[in-house]
């Protein structure tokens, strides 16, 4: 694949994240503050959240899974989450939030162990495809060439 | 954890502030979320703005050296323009972070901005009451900060003007008097 095909697929394949909802306009602001000066401040935002990320769900895994069930603990988690995945734009993972600390509101078990795994679902779908665009980015620059800039138009 | 990220200087050097000056507005942001953390020191650098983060209200209180019983040195010259807070924190929550700095002789001019990615009318309120300068919903946009700071440099331009035309009316006054004795006691006025 040549330079130009491979920054058209970039552009193919985020375009798609925003219109399959995945992300939302959030992701392009943190794009628009990435520059020559901090080349890598998406990627850096992006771990981290997949680190807080991995800790939340491990930590609201196990609170679930208690005999009596804390919401007390288990609401301050899903807030956390809430709030990072709102900061990056992952939108689904951020709906699927909303509604997990609804049920958490009404003390549901049952609804909030479904709510964990919707949650799970969306992360670990926004996980793979945020990977797959930084993969993506890295291959064009490793052939010399530069990241496409944002369209905002679509 | 300890995070306090102090403001590196090479970045400044990029963004020179459109004021001329060199001093540059020195925010304080108080967020317990890595990745709010990260984002917002983005954006208030990417604003020309000198940035300290912090992890926590406490941490914040230390930084300010508000969380001492006595006094201790050097926070005189400690100069914060602006305090951004998250609302909701482990711990002491960023609306008791703003009583505290309100309560405070040192610091309680400084505008204080609340952070919240709840949109709940009464914590607005309250926060407004409690002498908040704004408040922000999460995720804070660039347009905010820009906000912020045109309106905070406007304040700063205005206090710095003032004090300009203070200073040439005394000097003024210093050279019209003939008894030096006058000229000395208009000195120590300024």
């Amino acid at each position: 694949m040549d330079l130009v095909q491979m920054q058209k697929s970039l552009q193919d394949y985020t375009k798609s994240l925003f219109l399959e909802g995945i992300l939302d306009s959030q992701f392009l602001q943190l794009q628009q503050l990435q520059d020559e000066s901090n080349p890598d401040f998406v990627s850096q935002v992006v771990t981290l959240f997949f680190q807080d990320s991995d800790r939340i769900l491990n930590d609201l895994s196990l609170s679930l899974g208690q005999q009596v069930v804390d919401f007390k603990k288990v609401d301050p988690h899903v807030h956390q989450l809430k709030g990072s995945s709102s900061s990056i734009g992952a939108q689904r993972v951020k709906n699927a939030c909303v509604v997990f600390r609804n049920f958490c509101e009404q003390q549901n078990v049952e609804a909030c162990h479904r709510c964990l795994q919707q949650v799970k679902q969306e992360y670990y779908l926004v996980k793979n495809r945020l990977e797959t665009l930084f993969k993506l980015e890295q291959q064009i620059v490793a052939s010399g060439g530069m990241i496409p800039a944002v369209e905002l138009g679509f | 954890m300890a995070e306090v990220l102090l403001p590196r200087k090479m970045e400044m050097a990029n963004d020179p502030s459109k004021f001329g000056s060199p001093d540059l507005l020195h925010v304080l942001a108080v967020d317990d979320s890595h990745v709010d953390r990260k984002f917002i020191e983005r954006l208030l650098r990417v604003s020309s703005c000198k940035v300290t983060v912090v992890d926590s209200a406490t941490r914040a209180l230390q930084y300010l050296g508000l969380d001492v019983e006595v006094k201790s040195v050097g926070f005189e010259d400690l100069k914060v323009n602006l305090i951004m807070t998250d609302y909701s924190m482990p711990g002491m929550t960023g609306y008791e972070l703003l009583k505290k700095i309100k309560e405070s002789s040192a610091f309680r001019e400084v505008p204080v901005v609340i952070m919240s990615s709840e949109n709940i009318l009464p914590r607005i309120d309250r926060c407004l009451e409690e002498g908040a300068e704004d408040f922000l919903l999460k995720p804070v946009k660039l347009s905010d900060v820009k906000r912020l700071r045109d309106s905070l440099m406007k304040v700063e331009d205005l206090s710095f003007t003032k004090s300009t035309q203070k200073r040439e009316l005394e000097t003024e006054n210093v050279y019209s008097f003939d008894s030096p004795v006058q000229s000395q006691l208009k000195r120590t006025k300024i």
